[in-house]
């Protein structure tokens, strides 16, 4: 069920503002692509547009094609509804339903949808994606709780699942980590890699030793300036870009010496 | 020899200020002196009071201007009228409440609950007066009406003013149509309740002939009141929402109105609930509108969509200025006053209940 | 492109279009209401402007039939704000400067309060309790200070007066410019505060320092609220006010405003008498827009105390 995705010729705008300018990479299925590079480069707007969540923000806007195993996500007639449900994302900051308890949490996207599930295929469901995001010992007990009673790094993860519960091919992680404490930070990384077996999994990070430990290719984003749109710079094995970049600017920020 | 020195040795820094019994100092003559002022006058205990808060201050302002400096002496001259202000401002809360506890009380019976004004004209209060009788006739009709116009007025604005605010907050994003509906919204609230019981009366005038008066119209009338009130505090609700829930959503794949009516009204839904009974509380009383659009009647009426219709404000407005029985005012009198009491009761419960709902029926969104 | 499998028809795609909708329709409904409270009451006003001078009541004409009310309602909507502006905003500084925090959540709900009192309780209890208490103090002022033409003699003996109207609307008043106020005071940047005090400041020229001058558009806007609510009260002037012609004093009774004009004649109006009553409510709609969109407009040009509202 995972899917490669390819990106060609895409720019981003937000109104007259171009924020991603002239990106083309190939992500493979079945792998972790790690997205680096300084604040403002725009590697999240950039994520975004794998599922057309920029669509959300007003005035975003794309230029060119993104390609689920050759379907175009822009093609015509295409209903961003659908990509979503394709595409799954995970945001910065945990963010279950506050109404909802850990259960509802886990089958929202199926329930909010109303479809008709039955109850014991429910409970497969709910069981299934929790242990998929390695959460099911935590909560086995607990699930009418509400899920916003949990830590941090468990609703974290009660959002994993609840991505995964929709049967996605791709999953999108935008910086999952950063308010995160080292432990559970930990827990997320080990996740990521149960996850590459099934998925295609692309995650933003501002941390370049996660990216360096959970991801087989990284893609480093740069930005010549203020007001200048962020550019694709290298996308390459995380080996290569960590140990022997091409470009300057790839080695300057690995290295720590700007970003 | 210590003590000697603790005495003679004052910090320099409570130097030039004044110890506190010095304002107790002032506070004593200035009771003397005002009693006396008031007793030139014709003593009661609001003048001696008055006189004493006003000799007190300008005593304290003055020995702080001696002692502390005119600076000290703004700062304590304006503490004191900060505190006299709210004084003064509660004192027409207590008299008001008071006033209605003391009159409305003795007349609320269960006969007053549960009885109308049909059948009881000036001839019935005047035989009460007269043979010293419990006094007849009461609020039922009254009430019924106020519950039915305030039931249809809610269903007419509830959904229009959420649904308007839904449009505002996740629809208008700033253009043209909703920065005109939020200006009209707001310019709505400052509308006369008089001149939206007259819209309400012409509307229905044009329509279904002059002088058209039901509770419909009323409750129409009162929409027109209402309707603002939602929006707002909708609207405000609803943008506290976090972003990140809806955008948890999308990434789902749920559909803009299913994330609307699924996650982000659920968890505003204390909210909305809170700010919908403030808007009932508000135009539950509103007598002018209903003045104008429902007539008067003294016995029950079910139907909202003909005939005239009672409700409390406007019961109580025709007892106090039209008394059943104009030679013995006493029985209207008392009516008037125990319809007010349930008419305040109402509005206190109303308000409470949204505090309550505000408060306990809050989604729990600590992370 | 019809291999793409992403463009497959999605379901319920028509009823997110029709919320949408919906909730366009709903927004615009209010348009339209306030546009038809407009039109329907000039429509039915017409005939008031068009009639014979001797048909319309006072036998003059509209105009010098509206024009003694228009006055009256000034006149009590000046006495109300001259008396709630300054207290008002007095108690809003006590519930946000002077008062115990801990106490302060609690007196803001009993000033609150105030305003969740119906109008016609207002106006019976200034009708049955706060006239009659006044006429003493009428009688004095009439006996000390009758020189000046408002406290001219002789003083109301039952105490309905434009003076004991005026002060009842001021107490109705008073909770919403303390409400609003109270919250501009409450978002003064705590840095301005502190740097004053710590500049050695007393509390009284901290506030003058640092939160007044923030706060001014926002007790502007506060105040004009309050007077459009003035302008348009009905029920206090109704039940309270003994009305009559236009007169300088406000310890006799007499003068009128149009709110309590049209609620207390509609009810028995037909014809032109009724036209005329429209008339005089399009005539308050006007003045209470004007007031109301003045407020809106200082509000919005002082976007940052946009809280206020």
């Amino acid at each position: 069920m995972s899917k490669r995705i390819s990106v060609k010729d895409l720019n981003v705008f937000y109104g007259d503002f171009k924020a991603v300018e002239d990106v083309t990479l190939d992500i493979a299925p079945r792998s972790v692509t790690a997205f680096i590079g300084p604040s403002g480069c725009g590697k999240s707007t950039f994520l975004r547009t794998l599922n057309r969540m920029h669509e959300v923000i007003p005035g975003a806007r794309v230029e060119g094609d993104v390609l689920l195993d050759g379907d175009n996500l822009y093609g015509p007639g295409v209903d961003p509804v659908t990509v979503r449900s394709r595409i799954g994302m995970v945001f910065q900051r945990a963010n279950p339903f506050p109404t909802m308890s850990i259960r509802d949490n886990v089958l929202a996207g199926v329930k909010l949808n109303n479809k008709r599930i039955s109850s014991s295929d429910a409970d497969d469901l709910v069981e299934r994606s929790l242990r998929g995001a390695n959460l099911w010992k935590e909560v086995k007990d607990r699930l009418q709780k509400p899920g916003s009673g949990l830590s941090g790094g468990q609703q974290q993860r009660l959002c994993i699942a609840r991505a995964i519960a929709v049967e996605p091919e791709v999953i999108l992680m935008d910086e999952p980590c950063s308010a995160l404490d080292p432990i559970s930070t930990m827990a997320i990384e080990d996740l990521i890699a149960e996850l590459e077996k099934d998925y295609t999994v692309v995650i933003v990070t501002h941390n370049m030793q996660q990216a360096a430990r959970v991801s087989e290719r990284t893609a480093f984003f740069n930005i010549a300036g203020a007001g200048e749109p962020g550019r694709l710079i290298e996308y390459s094995d995380t080996t290569d870009i960590f140990n022997n970049p091409r470009e300057k600017s790839t080695e300057d920020y690995v290295s720590g010496r700007f970003g | 020899m210590l003590k000697v020195d603790a005495k003679q040795h004052q910090s320099q820094l409570t130097r030039n200020r004044l110890p506190r019994f010095a304002l107790l100092a002032v506070l004593f003559p200035a009771a003397i002196a005002a009693a006396a002022a008031a007793t030139l006058i014709g003593f009661n205990v609001v003048l001696w009071m008055v006189f004493t808060a006003v000799l007190f201050v300008i005593g304290a302002w003055l020995i702080t201007l001696l002692v502390e400096g005119s600076r000290h002496a703004g700062n304590r001259m304006i503490r004191y009228v900060v505190y006299g202000a709210f004084i003064l401002a509660l004192i027409p809360l207590v008299s008001v409440i008071w006033t209605v506890l003391e009159r409305g009380l003795p007349g609320l019976t269960s006969n007053f609950l549960w009885t109308s004004m049909s059948g009881v004209t000036g001839a019935v209060d005047n035989r009460t007066v007269a043979e010293g009788t419990p006094v007849l006739g009461g609020a039922y009709h009254a009430i019924v009406g106020t519950l039915q116009i305030s039931l249809v007025a809610t269903l007419i604005s509830v959904p229009i003013g959420l649904m308007s605010a839904i449009y505002l907050v996740e629809y208008g994003t700033g253009g043209p149509l909703s920065r005109a509906i939020t200006f009209f919204v707001d310019v709505m609230t400052g509308i006369p309740s008089i001149v939206a019981g007259l819209f309400a009366a012409a509307l229905f005038g044009m329509v279904f002939g002059p002088a058209t008066r039901t509770g419909f119209v009323a409750a129409v009338a009162l929409s027109v009141l209402m309707i603002p009130v939602v929006v707002r505090s909708t609207e405000e609700m609803l943008r506290i929402v976090p972003n990140e829930l809806r955008e948890a959503s999308y990434a789902l794949g749920v559909r803009k109105w299913r994330t609307i009516t699924k996650v982000v009204i659920p968890t505003a839904i204390s909210g909305i609930a809170s700010g919908v009974t403030l808007a009932i509380a508000r135009v539950v009383g509103e007598t002018a509108p209903i003045l104008v659009t429902a007539g008067f009647a003294t016995s029950i009426n079910w139907n909202v969509f003909s005939g005239w219709m009672a409700s409390l404000p406007t019961f109580i407005y025709y007892q106090i200025r039209t008394p059943t029985s104009p030679t013995n005012v006493e029985p209207s009198d008392q009516r008037a006053w125990a319809a007010a009491l349930i008419l305040i009761l109402f509005v206190m419960l109303l308000n409470l209940a949204a505090r309550l709902i505000a408060r306990f029926f809050a989604p729990r969104t600590g992370r | 492109m019809s291999t793409n499998t992403l463009a497959r028809r999605g379901s319920g795609r028509s009823s997110d279009k029709a919320f949408h909708l919906a909730t366009l329709a709903a927004g615009c409904l209010i348009l339209v209401v306030l546009f038809s409270v407009a039109a329907f009451l000039l429509v039915q006003s017409i005939p008031a402007f068009q009639a014979q001078a001797e048909e319309v009541t006072g036998g003059a004409g509209f105009w010098s039939y509206i024009w003694p009310i228009v006055i009256g309602t000034l006149i009590a909507a000046a006495i109300a704000m001259a008396l709630a502006t300054p207290v008002g905003i007095f108690v809003a500084l006590f519930i946000s400067h002077f008062a115990p925090r801990r106490l302060a959540l609690g007196f803001g709900y009993l000033i609150d309060l105030l305003a969740a009192i119906p109008s016609v309780i207002y106006g019976a209890w200034g009708y049955i309790f706060l006239a009659p208490l006044l006429t003493t103090a009428y009688d004095w002022l009439a006996a000390n200070l009758g020189w000046i033409p408002v406290f001219a003699g002789p003083a109301s003996q039952t105490g309905r007066t434009m003076l004991t109207a005026g002060i009842v609307l001021a107490v109705m008043v008073l909770p919403i410019i303390t409400a609003l106020t109270r919250e501009i005071f409450l978002q003064t940047p705590k840095l301005h505060e502190e740097a004053a005090l710590a500049m050695g400041a007393t509390q009284w020229e901290m506030i003058k320092m640092a939160v007044l001058p923030f706060a001014r558009p926002g007790i502007i806007s506060a105040a004009m609220l309050g007077l459009g609510r003035a302008l348009g009260e009905t029920m206090a002037i109704a039940l309270v006010l003994s009305p009559g012609a236009l007169t300088a004093s406000l310890i006799q009774s007499g003068n009128q405003t149009i709110a309590a004009e049209i609620a207390l004649n509609f009810p028995e109006a037909y014809n032109l008498r009724l036209s005329e009553l429209i008339a005089a409510g399009l005539v308050l709609f006007v003045i209470t827009l004007a007031v109301n969109m003045l407020a809106r407009w200082v509000i919005s040009r002082h976007k940052e105390f946009s809280g206020a509202n």
